[in-house]
């Protein structure tokens, strides 16, 4: 009993943190300029497809795992940079269609470069699994968790300690503002990109060695990120880290206690009624439209 | 300015009553009916989209209902077709109706997360409900049939989509000039302006959402009866997104810009099946770059630039 | 009885009190001017009154009948119309359109009739576009009834948001600042058209920085500072209220 729900909960909390990653992303990149990033979800894919092409091409882990983060970095400058500032301040749907059309490019070159096979990556450190009160663990479950909580740390700095992070985040409340004290906002949302793809890369890579990855693996993952980034209320980056796990941990007990067919519909049951009964999220704050 | 828009149906009218003497084979038949399905669909689709500036990035999901209540209460329960299309359209109506409530409280992003998380979640339960739907392989459709006709050459779907097609523009355009319609464009001009002049802006939301699910759930039981056979594809968020695609490339807000966008994304496959593989790159490609450089979409952007009103 | 009753209306945006207790009636048929610098609660008061924001506490009645926290749709079924400080034209809509929307409640709003286009619709309908452009031409807009909202000039634009209001038949109208941004000429023809609406019957609630306008077409004059009530009365004892010139008219003068 105890062993299964461990069991399940490992796996949650595992799959979670990818979300948690893409979560932020979202919300990295809807803080500085509005828009939902459809196209996040494909920066997760790309993270893991590079890294299995980099270490298939033989080059050693850490240069191909940079690769794999730094190349999605660019690609998130490029749809900045070419798809959103050209179109700044339009409708909601229209900046939701860009980056759907973003999305697709990225998909489909992908699709067409790597194929439409699925592809692994070897784990970082042995599948040598750990037994913990009957459950296994899988010593790539511990990388990506601590290399998510690294993360949220090193972010919580940044935006709290550093000039640039909080520039950032003064940005994200009120942009005229920012702009009338001199930070550059066009820069803010170059970094957001950067950022949030690279965050969305890290994510990929990490959890390639346990769940496999293809070129159309971005859609759902980027979906869930965007569930997680929903259900801890838009914008707030402690919400989108709990939201995340939180959608890792419900998708793995449903899957385990419920049907595992229907694993992939949990998080969009979640996010169904929670937007029906409380709209802001877990823990979005409130606030009123001005007229 | 009105008579020139009422011009353009007759136009349409015109086109569909000679074009089944001029397609050369009936492999171009298939593809035109193909493109009147989906044109109505989208003016449906436009009209939440474009009209009323509310997104739904789930609409396959509502097809995809009344495509497969067309393929399974006949199958497996024996009810008669037509009746079949109706529960599908019920079906619809209901379900569209429930979430619409809650979600048109939200705006933009939620919205679309929403309507694409409830496509989802249809695609899914038919992809798993294989004793039912025949699973990701689909299964096939019995033939309509009509007063003891029976629908089955391509001509008679032909007429029969034709004249689908032909009621809908009309309609359409009947409802945009109307003020109904006039509410629907208000609140998407101005949420709050439309909200003090009396429009309850909840209640049109749904309505209009409810209409295009509709439209999407009829248009969908007859594409499973001309076609014959359902998949789950139908009703993928892919889809979904075509459709959007074709609202916004032939244009927002305008009716015979969702005919243009319906005919040319419909015969896009078709002409890209040269370039395998490359058909997302080219939709994401055209989505984007549409958006970008010509955000009104073909129609009216055209128009504009011939100085006429849409 | 007053028409509108206020009392101790107060809203908060966080730590931003931006109205804070504030009470007055409006009697009907008056010109009511709501007055006070830059950031002093008068459009937020506006929100309020017409259901767009919640109170926060308070109460506000019309016709002895309380209506805080409805929400504008029921409001504008009892007759409460508005105009916006940022212009809230549909610019999605030629400029008729948006006078005929204003017209919204007294039309048949069916879905159906209006697909299948019938007679009776399609009558109604025209003779709510022949109103419309009668209000257009009663508000100075004759050059515009053919336009295209997105092609017309500012000044034009306040107008048509008068007429949109006007299009509801309203028996209480709130006008938020219709002669900012406007020429000298332009903000006489707005004065002009405040009083033609005013002598049709109608009750009107004005927020206006133009002090001349203020003085010349109120009956009663609120001021506020800082979300708070700092006098009320009529002009003359509002020009003499001490407070006042302290606060608003000394620093203005
Ligand atoms: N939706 C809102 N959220 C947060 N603060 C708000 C909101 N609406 C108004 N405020 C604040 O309330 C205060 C009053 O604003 P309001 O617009 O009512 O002033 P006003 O008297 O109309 O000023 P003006 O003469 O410049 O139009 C301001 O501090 C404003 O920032
Ligand atoms: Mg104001």
């Amino acid at each position: 009993m105890l062993a299964q729900f461990l069991q399940f909960l490992f796996s949650g909390v595992t799959v979670g943190a990818t979300y948690a990653l893409a979560a932020l992303g979202f919300t990295l990149i809807y803080n500085a300029s509005n828009v939902i990033n459809f196209a996040q979800g494909e920066f997760i894919m790309l993270g893991g497809m590079l890294a299995v092409y980099f270490t298939q091409a033989g080059l050693p882990l850490p240069v191909a795992l940079l690769l794999a983060i730094l190349i999605p970095a660019i690609v998130g400058i490029l749809v900045e940079k070419l798809a959103i500032e050209p179109v700044k301040g339009a409708e909601t749907v229209t900046l939701i269609i860009i980056t759907i059309g973003a999305s697709l490019v990225i998909r489909g070159l992908i699709q067409v470069w790597l194929g439409k096979n699925t592809f692994s990556l070897p784990a970082f450190s042995g599948d040598e699994p750990i037994q913990i009160l009957g459950a296994t663990l899988l010593p790539q479950s511990l990388w990506v968790l601590g290399v998510t909580a690294l993360v949220v740390i090193a972010l919580w700095y940044f935006f709290n300690r550093t000039l640039q992070g909080k520039a950032m985040l003064a940005t994200s409340y009120n942009r005229v503002a920012a702009e009338l004290v001199g930070i550059n906002t066009s820069w803010v949302l170059f970094m957001s990109f950067a950022m949030s793809a690279a965050l969305g890369a890290l994510g990929g890579i990490l959890v390639t060695p346990i769940t496999l990855t293809s070129y159309d693996v971005g859609i759902m993952l980027g979906l869930k990120g965007f569930v997680a980034a929903v259900v801890g209320g838009l914008g707030n980056g402690l919400g989108a880290v709990l939201g995340g796990l939180l959608v890792g941990i419900l998708e793995a007990m449903g899957a385990g206690y419920i049907s595992s067919s229907y694993k992939d519909a949990i998080p969009f049951v979640l996010i169904l009624l929670i937007l029906f009964f409380m709209p802001r999220g877990l823990f979005g704050g409130k606030s009123t439209d001005r007229v | 300015m009105k008579k020139n828009v009422y011009l353009g149906l007759y136009i349409v009218v015109a086109i569909l009553l000679v074009l089944p003497f001029v397609v050369p084979n009936s492999f171009y038949l298939d593809l035109v009916i193909r493109m009147a399905i989906n044109a109505v669909i989208v003016l449906g689709l436009n009209l939440l989209i474009g009209f009323a500036g509310q997104i739904s990035l789930g609409h396959a999901g509502f097809l995809g209902i009344g495509a497969y209540a067309s393929a399974v209460l006949p199958t497996h329960f024996g009810w008669h077709p037509v009746v079949a299309m109706g529960a599908g359209a019920l079906v619809t109506a209901v379900l569209a109706g429930l979430v619409a409530r809650p979600i048109f409280k939200l705006k933009g992003h939620y919205l679309a997360m929403a309507t694409l998380g409830l496509g989802i979640i249809l695609n899914i339960a038919i992809r798993n409900e294989a004793q039912w739907t025949g699973g990701p392989d689909g299964m096939p459709v019995p033939t309509m049939g009509l007063f003891g006709f029976e629908l089955a050459s391509d001509k008679q779907w032909y007429w029969v989509v034709a004249l689908l097609l032909s009621v809908s523009v009309w309609a359409s355009l009947n409802l945009i000039d109307s003020p109904f319609g006039r509410a629907l464009r208000a609140l998407h001009g101005s949420e709050v302006a439309s909200q003090v002049v009396g429009v309850d802006v909840v209640r049109y939301k749904v309505a209009i959402f409810v209409m295009s699910a509709v439209f999407a759930s009829l248009m969908g039981s007859v594409t499973a009866h001309y076609v014959g056979f359902v998949t789950p594809n139908l009703a993928d968020f892919f889809h979904s997104i075509e459709l959007v695609t074709m609202v916004v490339i032939g244009g927002m807000a305008s009716v015979y810009g969702s005919l243009v966008g319906a005919v040319l994304l419909t015969a896009l496959p078709q002409a890209l099946a040269t370039f395998e593989g490359w058909e997302t790159v080219a939709f994401g490609s055209i989505l984007m770059l549409c958006m970008i450089f010509m955000p009104k979409g073909l129609v009216p952007t055209l128009a504009a630039k011939f100085g006429k009103g849409d | 009885m007053s028409m509108l009753e206020v009392k101790d209306l107060s809203i908060h945006f966080g730590g931003v009190k931006a109205v804070q207790n504030v009470s007055f009636n409006i009697d009907a048929g008056i010109v009511y001017a709501v007055i006070g610098p830059n950031g002093a609660g008068k459009t937020t008061l506006f929100n309020l009154i017409t259901g767009v924001y919640k109170p926060t506490s308070g109460e506000i009645k019309l016709d002895g009948e309380s209506i805080g926290g409805k929400s504008p749709n029921e409001l504008a079924t009892r007759g409460v119309a508005r105009t916006f400080q940022n212009l809230q034209i549909c610019m999605n809509m030629s400029a008729i359109e948006n006078v005929m929307v204003g017209a919204h409640l007294r039309l048949d709003r069916n879905l159906i009739k209006a697909a299948l286009r019938l007679p009776t619709l399609k009558k109604r309908d025209a003779e709510a576009r022949a109103e419309a452009a009668e209000l257009m031409r009663f508000v100075g807009l004759d050059a515009f009834v053919d336009a295209r909202a997105d092609a017309m000039p500012y000044g034009a634009l306040k107008r048509l948001e008068i007429a949109r209001a006007l299009a509801m038949k309203p028996r209480l109208i709130f006008l938020d600042e219709p002669a900012a941004g406007l020429n000298p000429k332009e903000t006489i023809d707005v004065d002009h058209l405040v009083r033609k609406i005013a002598d049709s019957g109608v009750t009107v609630v004005l927020v206006e920085h133009d002090m001349k306008m203020v003085m010349n077409l109120s009956d009663r004059i609120l001021v506020l500072d800082y979300g708070k009530k700092l006098a009320e009365g009529t002009g003359e004892e509002v020009r003499r209220n001490p407070d006042v010139i302290a606060a608003y008219l000394g620093a203005h003068a």
